[in-house]
Parts: C-alpha cells; sequence; structure tokens
C-alpha cells in the first residue's frame, strides 16, 4: 500500500533590527553574554515592554513579499509557560490577530536538493502560508556539567514565526521551501536566515496515511533540526518510521519527537496528554496596533523577488533560464550581474563570466560577492575586451584574477602589463597559412561542406598563438582563405 | 515635638522652607524621629533609607516644586539601589532595583528625597495589609484594627504625622481604602495618567500610582509631577497635565454630584452612612447641586474583578521563578521542583491564592466563560459611568462600607475581605479616576473613633474636577487634619 505524506513547517526567522523587540537594548550577536540587557528584557519587577516598530514593518515587509494579508488592527497576547530561559515565564507573542495572514512560497527549482533538482514532483508549486506573526524570541541555556548558563542577551529580540499550511508533500519540498523562503527573506533585508546560525529555525509537523484516506493521519512535531539539509534528513527517518508502525499494525499517538542529527534518528518529547495549555491573553501592558500607515509605508518597499528577477534578467538580457535563475538565486550576485550588463553588448558572456570565473575566485579567496574587488563596471569593461577582441578569453581570465590582487587597476592598462598586446592581424595571417598548409586533408573536407572542422582549425591557430588570437576573427579568416 | 515638621503637610512644609523657618535637613531629622518613636506601634515602615535622604536633604534646592520634600514609598515602586519587597518573602532582601521607576524619576527631578518604604499586602493583594509577608500593620486610631490595604503602611505613615507624604498603589481600592480607614487623603488617577513603569504589576490593565498625603493641595502638587505620557509606558497617556494645584479654588457651585443609588443600598454600617450623608448635606452647602444616578451592573463588579485581576496576575507574577533574583529554595532535584518550592515557599496563601484562580480562569475550556465575559461586563460597568458621567461631574460614596475591621476578623473569609472595595474596584474597571477625603469619625465597639472616607469619583481625565470637591470639603471642614 502507498502512503501519502502531509506536512506543514513552522518557521522562526530573527529579524535584522538594531534594537530588540520591546526596549532599546541593541540585538546584537557574539558579544559579552548579558551585556544587551535592560530590566525589560531581564523581566525585572515593574519593567514595561515598548514595540518596535521597525519589526512590525519588517513583519508587514514580509508578508507583502509573501502576498499575505495585514488585518488593520494587530494585537498582542501572552502565552504562558514556565522555561529559565524566558525572563518573565511568558513570551509576549501573538494569538488570534496576528500581523500577517494567508500568502505563499513558491518552490524555484534551484532551491530544491541538488539530486532532486532533475525529477520534481510539482514544478512551480506554491505552499500555502496560514499566517505570520511576530514574537519575542528567549534567552540562550548553555547546559554544562556544573549547571546551566543563561546568555539574555538574545531574549526580546524580534522573532518573526511563518507558519505553512500541510501542502507540503515531500522532504525535497521541505528543502526547497526553506531554501526558498530564505531566499525571499535575504532580497527583502529582513534576516540573513542561516539555520546554521540559528537566525531560521523550524518545527516540523508530518503525517503519513495510506492512499485513499481523505483525513490526515496522525501529527508528529520535529524539532531540533539545525540545518535545511537536517530537516530533509529528519523527514525521511520519520516518514519510513511512520509507514513502517501503520504496516506492521501499529498505532501513531500525536506527539513531538527530537531529531538527533548523529544517530540519524528521532526520539520522543512528549506526547499530546502532557502537552502545554499557553493560556494565551491579550497583553494589558501593549496597545493593538493600527497597521494602515505601516502598509502605506511598506507597498513602496517592496522588492523585486527572486523569480520576478530571473524573468525580467532573460526578458532584458538575453540570457538562459538557467543563468537567470542561478544569478537571481543569490540577491547580491543578481545586483553585481546587473550593474555589469546594463552598459553593455555582451549581457549573456558577463552572465557566463559571473556564474563560473567570478564565482570560482571568490570561492577560491572564501569571500562573498559584495568584497570581491573586482567591481561591476570593470569586469563589464574586460568583458567588452573580450568582445571587441582585443583579448582572448583566456588572457581575460589572467587579467581578471590579476584584478583581483590589484583592484584599482584598470583592466586595459593591466593587459598591456601582462604583455597582451592585440595580436597584430598579419602574425595571425601567419598562423592560419600554417595550419591551412599543415592540415590539407581537413581543408579538403571543409570544402567539402564539414563546416564544423572550422573549429578544429581555428582551435590550432589558437594554440599556434599562444591564446593571443581571437577566436572569431581567427574563423572569418580560415573561412575566407579556404573558401 | 509640638514644633516637628513630620505632622506638616507638603504645602505648609514649603512655606517654611522658604522663609527660612526649616531646612531640608532639619525637616528629615524630624520625620525620622517620629517613625522611630511612633513607628514600631504601628509598622507602616519596611525599611528607611535616612543616610542617602539626609544626604539629598544636605543638596535640596528648595526653589524646586519639590525640593526638599521627603515622600514614602510603597514597597512595590522600584527607586534605584534601594530594596523593593512588595512585602514578600520572595523578594525580601533577595532583589535591590536596578532602576527608578518613572514617578521617582520626576519625582526626584522634582526636589523630592524616597526617604523609606512602606508596608503593604503581598504584591498589593489585599484589603487590610495582613498579607504583608515581613511586618503586621496596625491602624494609629485602633491599634487591634487594620489600616486597610493594599497600601496600608503609605495611609498610615500619612496620617500618624511619621510621613510628610507618600506613595500608594490602587488596583481595586488600595489607595482610597486604606485612606479612608486611617483617616487620610488619597487619590487614584485615571489608567494611564501616571505612567506604570517601575511599578510592580499586579493586574496591569487596573495598577495606578497615585498620590496618599494629608491635604487634597498636595495630592495635587504631587499628581501634576507625577502625570503625564512615558514613552517607557505604552499604557500611558499624552493629554496635558493641568497644574492642579493651581486649579484648586473652592469653587464647586453649580457643580452636580450623582449619588449613585446601587453604592447606598448594601449593607452600609449606620455610623459610615451618616457621616456620608452629613458630607453630601455639607457640599451642597457649598452650592453643590445633589441628583440621584444608577451604576446597574455595580453587582457584578466583584466577580469581574477577581476574574480580570487574578487572570492577570497571575503572568505577571510568573517572573518571580527564583532564577535572576528572589530568595531560592535549595538543592532542587530539577526544574520543575525548584519552581514548586521556590514559589511555595515564597508567596503568602492570599498571593497563591490569586495565581491559582487567575490561573483557572485563563485555562482552555473555562477561558470563554471567565475571562472572556468578565471582559464583556466590564465594557458594561464602563458604560455605566459614561453615563452617569453624563448626568453627574462627579460621583459621591463611602469610600469603604465599613470604618476600618479588626485585625484577623476577616482574613479567614476571603470573599469578606474582598466586598470590603465593593465601591472602589468598579472605578479601577472603567479606568477612571476618584479620591477618598476623611469626612467624619464614628465610634467603635471598643469606644476607640475610627475615621469614614468619602469617596469622589471623576471622569477619565477628571482629577481635577475631583480635587476641587475634595478640597472645598477638607477646606471647610477639617476632618483630614484630626490628629488620630
Ligand atoms: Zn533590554
Amino acid at each position: 500500500m502507498d502512503y501519502i505524506t502531509t506536512i506543514g513547517l513552522e518557521v522562526h526567522v530573527q529579524l535584522k533590527t538594531q534594537s530588540k523587540m520591546f526596549c532599546a537594548c541593541p540585538a546584537e550577536y557574539g558579544v559579552q553574554p548579558n551585556s544587551n540587557t535592560c530590566p525589560t528584557c531581564l523581566g525585572l519587577p515593574g519593567a514595561l515592554p515598548v514595540l518596535n516598530r521597525r519589526a512590525i514593518e519588517y513583519t508587514v515587509l514580509a508578508g507583502m513579499m509573501l502576498g499575505c494579508e495585514t488585518p488593520p488592527v494587530s494585537k498582542w497576547d501572552r502565552k504562558n509557560y514556565f522555561y529559565p530561559d524566558m525572563p518573565k515565564n511568558y513570551q509576549l507573542s501573538q494569538f488570534d490577530l496576528p500581523l500577517c495572514l494567508g500568502g505563499n512560497v513558491p518552490l524555484y527549482a534551484h532551491c530544491y536538493p541538488k539530486d532532486a533538482q532533475k525529477d520534481i514532483a510539482r514544478p512551480e508549486q506554491l505552499i500555502g502560508l496560514t499566517r505570520i506573526h511576530l514574537e519575542e524570541d528567549v534567552a540562550k541555556s548553555t547546559h554544562a556539567a556544573g549547571g546551566t548558563t543563561i546568555d539574555f542577551n538574545r531574549a526580546g529580540t524580534p522573532l518573526m514565526e511563518i507558519v505553512s499550511e500541510p501542502d507540503i508533500e515531500s522532504p525535497e519540498e521541505a528543502f526547497a521551501y526553506l531554501n526558498s523562503l530564505r531566499q525571499i527573506l535575504i532580497y527583502g533585508e529582513l534576516s540573513d536566515a542561516d539555520m546554521e546560525k540559528g537566525q531560521m529555525r523550524c518545527d516540523v509537523n508530518v503525517s503519513v496515511r495510506p492512499q485513499g484516506q481523505e483525513e490526515l493521519g496522525i501529527k508528529i512535531e520535529l524539532k531540533n533540526m539545525n540545518s535545511v539539509s537536517a530537516v530533509r534528513r529528519a523527514l525521511h527517518y520519520e516518514i519510513k518510521r511512520q509507514v513502517e508502525v501503520l504496516k506492521s499494525g501499529g498505532e501513531l499517538v500525536q506527539s513531538t519527537r527530537r531529531w538527533d542529527d548523529d544517530l540519524g534518528e528521532t526520539q520522543q518529547m512528549r506526547t499530546k496528554e502532557n502537552a502545554h495549555d499557553y493560556r494565551y491573553f491579550p497583553d494589558p501592558d501593549l496597545l493593538p496596533v493600527r497597521t494602515g500607515e505601516i502598509i502605506e509605508k511598506m507597498r513602496s518597499r517592496v522588492p523585486e523577488l527572486p523569480h520576478q528577477k530571473a524573468s525580467r534578467f532573460v526578458a532584458d538580457f538575453g540570457i538562459s533560464d538557467y543563468d537567470a535563475s542561478v544569478l537571481s538565486s543569490d540577491r547580491d550576485l543578481a545586483v553585481y550581474f546587473e550593474a555589469a550588463a546594463k552598459d553593455s553588448a555582451a549581457a549573456k558572456k558577463i552572465a557566463n563570466w559571473v556564474i563560473n570565473n567570478v564565482s570560482a575566485l571568490l570561492n577560491e579567496h572564501d569571500i562573498g560577492i559584495n568584497d570581491c574587488p573586482v567591481t561591476s563596471s570593470k569586469l563589464s569593461a574586460l568583458v567588452d575586451l573580450v568582445e571587441s577582441g582585443e583579448l582572448s578569453n583566456n588572457q581575460a581570465k589572467e587579467v581578471f584574477s590579476a584584478l583581483f590582487d590589484a583592484p584599482d587597476a584598470e583592466p586595459d592598462a593591466l593587459a598591456r602589463e601582462l604583455g597582451f598586446e592585440p595580436a597584430e592581424s598579419g602574425e595571425i595571417e601567419a598562423f592560419v597559412d600554417e595550419v591551412i598548409t599543415a592540415n590539407p586533408g581537413k581543408v579538403a573536407e571543409i570544402k567539402a561542406g564539414n563546416d564544423k572542422l572550422i573549429n578544429w582549425l581555428t582551435g590550432q591557430v589558437m594554440k599556434a598563438s599562444k591564446g593571443k588570437a581571437n577566436a572569431r576573427q581567427v574563423g572569418d579568416l580560415l573561412r575566407s582563405k579556404i573558401n | 515635638m509640638s514644633d516637628s515638621a513630620a505632622h506638616l503637610s507638603i504645602t505648609e512644609l514649603q512655606r517654611d522652607y522658604r522663609s527660612g523657618k526649616r531646612t531640608p535637613v532639619e525637616a528629615l531629622t524630624d520625620v525620622i524621629e517620629a517613625i522611630e518613636k511612633k513607628d514600631p506601634g504601628v509598622g507602616a515602615y519596611l525599611s528607611l533609607e535616612s543616610g542617602i535622604a539626609l544626604r539629598d536633604a544636605e543638596n535640596a534646592d528648595v526653589t524646586l516644586p519639590l525640593g526638599g520634600i521627603p515622600i514614602a514609598v510603597k514597597d512595590l515602586i522600584n527607586v534605584k539601589g534601594q530594596d523593593c519587597s512588595c512585602a514578600s518573602k520572595f523578594l525580601q532582601s533577595a532583589y535591590t532595583s536596578t532602576y527608578d521607576a518613572t514617578v521617582i524619576s520626576r519625582l526626584r527631578k522634582a526636589g523630592a528625597i524616597p526617604l523609606g518604604r512602606t508596608n503593604m499586602d503581598e504584591f498589593a493583594m489585599g484589603s487590610s495589609t495582613e498579607n504583608s509577608g515581613i511586618k503586621l500593620a496596625r491602624n494609629p486610631w485602633d491599634a487591634d484594627r487594620i489600616p486597610g490595604g493594599s497600601s496600608g503602611g503609605s495611609a498610615i505613615a500619612v496620617a500618624n504625622d511619621t510621613a510628610i507624604a507618600a506613595l500608594g498603589s490602587d488596583t481595586g481600592g488600595s489607595i482610597r481604602q486604606p485612606a479612608s480607614f486611617c483617616g487620610s487623603v488619597g487619590l487614584k488617577p485615571t489608567y494611564g495618567r501616571v505612567s506604570r513603569f517601575g511599578l510592580v504589576a499586579f493586574a496591569s490593565s487596573l495598577d495606578q500610582i497615585g498620590p496618599m498625603t494629608k491635604t487634597s493641595e498636595d495630592a495635587a502638587l504631587l499628581l501634576s509631577i507625577m502625570s503625564g505620557s512615558d514613552p517607557l509606558d505604552s499604557t500611558s497617556l499624552s493629554d496635558a497635565v493641568p497644574d492642579y494645584l493651581n486649579e484648586l479654588n473652592g469653587e464647586i457651585k453649580g457643580l452636580r454630584i450623582g449619588l449613585p443609588v446601587e453604592y447606598f443600598t448594601h449593607g452600609i454600617d449606620p455610623g459610615v452612612r451618616q457621616c456620608v450623608e452629613d458630607a453630601v448635606s455639607h457640599l451642597e452647602k457649598l452650592g453643590a447641586e445633589v441628583i440621584e444616578v444608577s451604576l446597574p451592573h455595580t453587582e457584578y463588579a466583584i466577580a469581574t474583578y477577581y476574574i480580570i485581576a487574578t487572570a492577570e496576575a497571575s503572568a505577571n507574577l510568573a517572573r518571580f521563578d527564583g532564577v535572576r533574583y528572589g530568595n531560592r529554595a535549595p538543592d532542587p532535584n530539577d526544574i520543575i521542583d525548584h519552581y514548586r518550592r521556590t514559589r511555595a515557599a515564597g508567596f503568602g496563601d492570599e498571593v497563591k491564592r490569586r495565581i491559582i484562580l487567575g490561573t483557572y480562569v485563563l485555562s482552555s475550556g473555562y477561558n470563554d466563560a471567565y475571562y472572556v465575559r468578565a471582559q464583556k461586563v466590564r465594557t458594561l460597568i464602563r458604560q455605566d459611568f459614561t453615563a452617569a458621567f453624563e448626568q453627574a461631574d462627579v460621583l459621591v460614596s463611602p469610600t469603604a462600607p465599613t470604618p476600618a475591621f479588626k485585625i484577623g476578623e476577616k482574613s479567614g473569609d476571603p470573599l469578606q475581605m474582598y466586598l470590603a472595595d465593593i465601591f472602589t474596584i468598579a472605578a479601577n474597571l472603567a479606568g477612571i479616576c476618584g479620591a477618598s477625603t476623611p469626612c467624619g469619625l464614628v465610634e467603635s465597639d471598643s469606644g476607640t473613633q475610627l475615621p469614614v472616607g468619602l469617596q469622589v469619583l471623576g471622569p477619565p481625565l477628571g482629577e481635577g474636577t475631583v480635587l476641587k470637591v475634595t478640597d472645598a470639603f477638607e477646606k471647610t471642614t477639617n476632618w483630614h487634619r484630626r490628629p488620630c
């Protein structure tokens, strides 16, 4: 019997605001433990919360990018439970009037795992969202032999929770969902959304049911996945486990399970019987927010989304769908490409350069595109030199490497410094003549109509000129001499 | 002793400072002496900050609005560097404030000197100060009786001339009722008029800090300084703050005084009733017009209050877990054991009772029947007052149905205790303002004289009108300055 899998995700995202959600403390990480604290985020008696307007704006913007609706009024509620990392023993969150409702996340093809991109079950699928709300993060506990230490620097920082509908059908879709969502959040400059840094955290609800059964299976929640690939691994394990239980005639119970990435298995944490009753009620310290003005303000700040940018690149620059999606998968890379390509006649070549040569060198130096020493305008100038025949591809690559180390130099000056004078046409003609004389058989075949061999002869000329010649010129010259 | 500054009001003391008759250090020394002499019998103070206060007094600038005026502070308002125990064993000697409440910074800026911390019901939960986890408090008029609560210590200190003025907080009558029982003046401002930042929360949607003083003039003076919008309290109101003192002209001719019929049918003590009726006649003689008004949902006020207040309290008091501050139970087995034993040992019975009640009314399955319904009734109660204030400028009633009762008389019966707040609670639910001023004395069965308070309620931001009435009353009766 076949089983259908149903998955829903609850994703928590740290917002990149300057200050915390309800106090003026800086929201920064990696500083001395408990240095960014005040009476409010330590939950001292008598301290009160004050809303961080920027965090609300960011959440509304996230909602706009994901096609959500923001109701006119949104309010704050207390979610009550005791835990040492929560200073007030209630979390300020949003219960029944969240900032965003509805919306969806498009599953981008390039966001699937590499090994699954060729076999996407539901191409261009949209995953529906239930809601997005804002809440405060908790402190960070560290358990050690001597006891537990708590760092309240993170306590009270803004956390956006994005809840999906149970629309996801496979671990690979869950993987793509998280990557697509991450890209969109980065596009909005709302979060760096790196799961391994805890900037994005994810709880997964998964159930299986036999094919033909309408009603959803028993929902099981998975926690403690610290990367997008761990989510995929945990789901593969858990789906297999649930199916095996059902196949062997067993029964599943609604429960929460913890993923152990080292052991590669999920372990039961608690069942529904001992689930929390959070006793939500409206926080009397905070007034409800009227969202009208915020919506107006943020409307003009909605950026182009990855898939919109990709389509535009195809239309504006004539690059392939594949290149466009690779470029737009990284917002900064896309910005770099567009800056280089906008005034160039060789946009396709620039796309190729950015995807291959530029990315390779960045990886080699372990830096991001924003730290690339070769500016987009210099790349553009360099590619123009290739296009005009002044430099061969190989020469341009050498110039590019040199530019990496001498970012102030100009590409043409650097090319001359490296001795890459454009080859004299007489010199090239001599090479062409040499190659024609040396390969009478091939020349005869070309005369007989096998035009492809021109490329082979061109290669010989390029070799003879040590890459100095321009391949297109050589090809033209060969053709005119042979015919 | 007769020349001690301790019996003076703020305005009287200011006059002496400005005429050069006294210095702040002399006055403060008088107050400290009075406390040392008289407080052991009544237990108004939990601690004194004499050293720091005397240093502040030496540097006092008497040209400031409250320059050199010592103020007693209820033990749930944060004063930087001072212990803040909320009269709870949980916090006793285990939490020192790291910051000033907004009211304290405003009072300091005006020159006032925080002098000491006053006794109260633990976490402001109670009507008699019998729930203090630290010290028994007694009524200065009759040591066998309670001073009222929860701001019992502040009420005692002002009435007993061991403070010039004090701060209290009022969640369901906690300023007005003890003021009534001790014979002092107490004002609960409109919700949001005074910042709550730094006030340890009991019920956040009901709590207000207010002045407890010897005269309405002093209350007006303090209120002008304490009030106003605060960026640290989102529920504070941004409306301009009037000079309340300057507006007290004794003129109440034509003012419409409403008597809520529902407030005069409950079991009011006959002596109290007589005092209040006399006071109403007196106000009429001063030119006020007296009418009857109705507050039809009065009978639901106490039930509504004990649902909303305890629900909020159950969350507000969750932070007292012994993780970051407070007294901890030793050697817990695990975190749950730590919470259980720390909170069991730290909180008194009434606090536990209210946390349990509040947790219950918010619980899944009961929330709609209790909490949600109580919020609806609260709206009806608010509408009652809106309608009443269309007919009357202020409402007048007894502050409490009886004078101060005996220590232990009601402590075994929470419901009887809750009824002591029957006339004051609705004002907090409606968010309106109100004051209590002394309006007479009744003789107790043990032969002691006990003060009776007149409650004057005003519409939202109607503090000016309320104080005008109590001030006019005080200036023509002098019940408020009877020595106890
Ligand atoms: Zn803070």
